[in-house]
């Protein structure tokens, strides 16, 4: 049974004095995400129905290559970024949330990095 | 931990239906909802006809009027009846807003009129605002200053007066607040829409001398950054003010000093 006043419970543990970070980063990576994911549906669109090898010699392109990784570096930060809002919003469960946020920042990492290394295979043609 | 069954009192009865009055020509049907935690009953939506041709223009006129001359027992509160007090703040037609400032006119239909959303209810239109009240109190609502207290006036300029336009005006009904999804869900520690409005309205006034400490009291990710600019704040203000703008304000001001 809770009885603190209200003010206590309001009060609580303090402010974290963090967020702001979180924030910034959020709008950043949208920011660039916009040029990004159009620069990307225009080369797939291009590129659709392309061999492998069309593919290999399009990712060999210097610019092309630097492209997709920051593509796939500014995508997974931003979506766990935007998943641990989510999760945050729903989940009431103290030890529920930080699972579930560990899992999200996890799994963004290997798919990330997952991603990168495909995207450097085919670029230098290992 | 999970919920799979949502708590009784959630699920509203058709309650009774009071009649108007033989010979009435103008009725408007007004569905309120009551609730009384002494009865152990669930809630209820009693149907009451009204009179328009003996009942004033506004949905308080209506409240009133009911509980004047059909059922003394209905409760909510009232005062000043020209939208200045924010005490008659409640969920008419779909939308929170002042009874007392809505014209019956401009509800199509029946009249549903709830309390306040999400918030606990105490008797028929009575939530319970303790906790908005207390996030209210948290943010310092008033001027703090460590320089001595002039002998006149603290000086402002029109420029830096005109900055307080828009949230002064407030009167803490409370409309935003309970209409806020995130404050449905994170209540407790996300800091709402009224309260971030009048936390700028702080940080806004160029004679308080305690911006940054305002600032680190709601830097946290669930007091400020709850907010996802839904944006029913700024639709459902009865005084027409934008606590969306406001808060984009304080997320700005803490990247400015970053």
């Amino acid at each position: 049974m809770d009885m603190r006043t209200p003010l206590g419970r309001v009060r609580g543990l303090g402010t974290a004095k963090e967020g702001v970070e979180h924030w910034w980063m959020q709008r950043l990576t949208s920011i660039a995400l916009v040029p990004l994911v159009i620069w990307f549906v225009f080369q797939i669109v291009d590129l659709a129905g392309a061999d492998h090898a069309s593919f290999q010699f399009w990712l060999g392109h210097h610019t092309n290559a630097l492209l997709m990784v920051l593509l796939v570096v500014a995508l997974f930060h931003h979506a766990q970024l935007g998943l641990q809002v989510v999760i945050e919003d729903y989940v009431h469960h103290e030890g529920v949330k930080l699972g579930a946020i560990v899992a999200v920042k996890f799994l963004a990492i290997v798919c990330a990095t997952s991603s990168v290394l495909a995207v450097l295979r085919l670029a230098f043609s290992l | 931990m999970v919920e799979f069954s949502l708590p009784a009192n959630s699920r509203v009865r058709t309650g009774k239906t009071f009649k108007a009055p033989a010979g009435a020509t103008r009725i408007k049907k007004f569905a309120i909802y009551r609730y009384d935690p002494d009865s152990g009953e669930t809630p209820r939506l009693d149907t009451f006809e009204v009179d328009l041709d003996k009942c004033g223009p506004m949905v308080l006129d209506a409240l009133i009027k009911i509980k004047n001359e059909v059922d003394t027992t209905l409760a909510f509160r009232r005062s000043c009846r020209e939208g200045v007090c924010g005490s008659c703040a409640f969920n008419i037609d779909g939308t929170n807003t002042l009874a007392c400032t809505k014209p019956i006119d401009e509800i199509k239909g029946d009249a549903r009129i709830y309390p306040l959303p999400h918030m606990p209810v105490i008797k028929d239109l009575v939530p319970d605002l303790s906790v908005p009240y207390a996030q209210y109190a948290s943010i310092k609502p008033w001027l703090q200053a460590d320089t001595p207290p002039p002998s006149k006036e603290r000086l402002q300029s029109p420029e830096e007066r005109e900055k307080l336009d828009g949230m002064w005006e407030c009167i803490l009904c409370f409309c935003c607040q309970t209409s806020c999804p995130s404050y449905w869900w994170n209540g407790d520690r996300y800091l709402g829409p009224a309260v971030l409005l009048q936390a700028y309205r702080w940080i806004a006034d160029s004679r308080d001398e305690q911006t940054g400490d305002r600032l680190d009291y709601v830097q946290d990710p669930y007091r400020l950054y709850r907010c996802h600019t839904i944006m029913n704040c700024t639709n459902t203000c009865p005084k027409g003010l934008n606590p969306g703008r406001a808060i984009a304000e304080i997320k700005k001001a803490e990247v400015e000093r970053r």
